[in-house]
């Protein structure tokens, strides 16, 4: 722990070293965890911001995965080293907004740019994932996703399934996979990524039921969960049912599900839709849906919420800096920019301006099924249980869960002892977190 | 008793060994002492609040269910990896030694796994093993055999332990060849004279002459499985499924760094600390008083 300290702290020296040759040009560090062809973006957008103008330069630097990320952040201030930016995933979203005095909201940053900022122009239900009970808006929405479904065509026409109408609600879908079973189309017919992002967060979310009590912890962070009942044991003890012939079968704790998908072994996956990319390499038949609900769900379906992550601005820096920080995501703004962004990495867009220019070009006509994840978040005004779900200590209740629900998937307890469980060891780490 | 060294420059001794300690000191007794402030203070992850609990994070990780199930994972981890990984290496070696044709091919493709990292040999196995898109969990899985360590922890367990076993085999092997190498032929040869079988003469002659190599190889192999299988553990489960295969490294880093307790993260590694220092001396102090240094 230390030595890592040690290490972004060495590195961070080296960085104001070797860039105190820079004059007049001020510095933004910009902190990430994009790999691939999500990296080439952000090196791109870097390139064009700075050839854009002359006084700032933003530096890109991958410091890994996103709890990596997060980690070098925080190693960072402790060191009195933080970058100006830095890219934190979803569920990090609490940890970050509980460290008041150590950010600088977003909103405030781009008023000292002299710009005036406007919440209006932005996606509603991604602005208001990010913001403060108030509605100030703290990060900086830079990649959206939304779970939505996959299903196989080639296998649905096997088992005589109607290939251009996937199954709407949980329950027709677990009957669409006990019939591929059945009729042996595949040796699976349901798996999901992120049990927990997906089937708590985003089921809580879809069908309008309470996660945990302080609306899911963004009106406070006193938040005790409420997954134990209702609709979220009786869908769990469906998944347990259906996986103990492996008409659903476990993939994992985050995405790797989606190979059993790609591997054509499981023909309906619930994923989110940054994992569009892979599927088109793969040259699978698929098809697209919306996230399943349960018709009696009062007001199902909702909205869903965003995953993916978001920019955060670090305290502690120059005013200078921080124009130059305001100055960047004003060019992220910028409707080409976004509009681009979400057609070449599947992410959503971040303004509204954006979706509608993507819409007017015929992209959603050629791409069917790409708008999904956005008319599904954007499709009603948001409710209390589905603005979002923020706990200090997200990462953790998630681990949490997820090893509950492994062990009601290899048959050691039921549906309700699971989320009981998950519900007990969940509140006794908030409580800890939040320092009780 | 060795004749003491004596050097004539009173200043060189200490220069020389000066790299070494800054060393040590840096990445030994700094970031320990580190771990030992850390585990008697209550922190946000950003450092912004501390308070002094005193023994506090202690007393709740030693309460701490998990940290007991943690506890009794890396006992039965250990064992298994040091157990496998020895008596596989040994037997190669014998095997090995026997050999007179090639011998130095065997011995050198026997040592190759040593050269790779954890994380990759924890891949390989993922790869092969990986219920997702493993070949050889396709093939177990055919055979009807009901293959899920992604959901069974017995066999998430033995996987990991195959894993860190393998790794671990080649060096144990390399260890063991020289040890058999320094065993007198005369007084094999003069047992098989006498009418011992070979069964016999390994355990009698071979074995207890190899008991130095045994114990040297025996404290390697537990410190490996304490400290140097996070990597592959890492790779291969994660600590899952459940918590079936979070040994105690592997829980400091998850409090520590994923869930960002660095009270209790500390204080499991001061824990840590301790039991490593008990576990070596209890092995220098009584499991080498039995040990024949022929």
């Amino acid at each position: 722990m230390k030595t890592q300290g040690f290490a972004a702290g060495l590195a961070a020296t080296f960085t104001v070293l070797s860039t105190s040759a820079a004059f007049a040009v001020t510095e933004i560090q910009w902190w990430h965890a994009m790999t691939g062809a999500n990296n080439e973006v952000v090196e791109t957008l870097s390139k064009e911001f700075n050839e854009s103008q002359s006084d700032y330069k933003v530096v890109p630097v991958f410091k890994g995965t996103y709890p990596e990320t997060l980690n070098a952040g925080i190693a960072a201030f402790r060191a009195n080293q933080s970058p100006h930016i830095i890219q934190v995933f979803d569920v990090g979203t609490g940890v970050m907004m509980a460290a008041e005095g150590a950010v600088k909201p977003v909103a405030e940053v781009l008023s000292m740019g002299g710009g005036e900022f406007n919440k209006d122009e932005y996606l509603p239900g991604i602005v208001a994932y990010y913001s403060k009970p108030d509605g100030t808006m703290l990060s900086f929405p830079y990649n959206s996703s939304s779970p939505i479904l996959y299903y196989n065509k080639d296998i649905f026409e096997k088992a005589g399934l109607d290939t251009e109408n996937p199954p709407k609600t949980w329950p027709e879908v677990f009957e669409a996979a006990k019939k591929i079973k059945e009729s042996g189309a595949a040796s699976c017919g349901l798996t999901s990524t992120w049990l927990t992002w997906i089937g708590l967060e985003n089921f809580a979310a879809w069908n309008n039921l309470q996660y945990g009590t302080q609306e899911n912890g963004l009106a406070g962070t006193d938040v005790e969960l409420k997954i134990n009942e209702g609709l979220f044991v009786t869908h769990f003890q469906n998944l347990a049912d259906l996986a103990k012939d492996d008409t659903f079968r476990y993939g994992g704790r985050t995405s790797e599900a989606k190979q059993l998908f790609l591997s054509g072994e499981c023909a309906i996956l619930t994923e989110s839709s940054g994992g569009l990319g892979d599927v088109l390499k793969s040259g699978l038949n698929y098809g697209l849906g919306q996230l399943p609900y349960y018709p009696e769900a009062e007001g199902a379906p909702q909205n869903t919420i965003p995953g993916g992550a978001s920019l955060w601005v670090f305290g502690g820096h120059e005013d200078a800096e921080y124009e130059g920080v305001a100055a960047f995501f004003n060019f992220l703004s910028q409707t080409e920019i976004q509009e681009r962004l979400h057609q070449v990495s599947g992410y959503l867009p971040v303004t509204l301006a954006a979706y509608e220019a993507t819409k007017a070009s015929g992209f959603y006509d050629e791409n069917p099924g790409r708008e999904i994840p956005i008319t599904q978040m954007m499709g009603k005004a948001p409710t209390a249980n589905s603005r979002g779900v923020r706990l200090v200590n997200l990462p953790q209740v998630r681990d949490i869960e997820n090893e509950e629900f492994e062990k009601m998937l290899a048959g050691e307890q039921t549906a309700q002892q699971a989320l009981d469980n998950a519900v007990e060891r969940g509140n006794a780490a908030i409580q800890q977190a939040i320092g009780n | 008793m060795s004749p003491r060294v004596t050097f004539p420059n009173k200043i060189l001794p200490y220069l020389l060994i000066a790299p070494q300690l800054v060393i040590v000191g840096i990445f030994f007794y700094w970031p320990a002492s580190q771990a030992l402030y850390q585990s008697v203070l209550r922190e946000d992850p950003f450092g912004l609040r501390s308070t002094f609990v005193g023994l506090a994070n202690f007393r709740r990780v030693l309460a701490e269910p998990n940290y007991i199930n943690a506890l009794q994972n890396t006992a039965v981890f250990s064992i298994a990896v040091a157990f496998v990984a020895m008596s596989i290496a040994l037997l190669l070696a014998v095997m090995a030694d026997k050999i007179i044709r090639g011998r130095g091919i065997y011995r050198t493709m026997l040592i190759w796994p040593y050269a790779i990292a954890p994380a990759i040999a924890g891949m390989v196995w993922l790869f092969m093993f990986n219920p997702a898109m493993g070949t050889f969990a396709y093939m177990l899985r055919s055979s009807g055999y009901q293959w899920d360590p992604l959901l069974r922890g017995d066999q998430a367990m033995v996987l990991v332990i195959a894993a860190a076993a393998w790794k671990q085999i080649s060096y144990n092997f390399l260890f063991f060849v020289a040890g058999l190498q320094a065993i007198p032929k005369t007084l094999i040869e003069a047992a098989a004279i006498d009418g011992a079988g070979e069964t016999k003469r390994f355990w009698t002659i071979i074995f207890p002459l190899l008991a130095p190599t045994t114990f040297f190889l025996l404290v390697i192999n537990t410190t490996y499985a304490f400290f140097d299988t996070f990597g592959i553990i890492h790779a291969v489960t994660g600590g899952g499924p459940g918590k079936a295969t979070e040994t105690l490294v592997y829980k400091v880093y998850n409090d520590g760094f994923v869930n960002l307790i660095l009270g209790d993260s500390a204080a499991q590694s001061v824990i840590l600390m301790v039991i490593v220092i008990a576990l070596t001396a209890i092995q220098f102090r009584y499991v080498e008083k039995k040990v024949h240094y022929g």
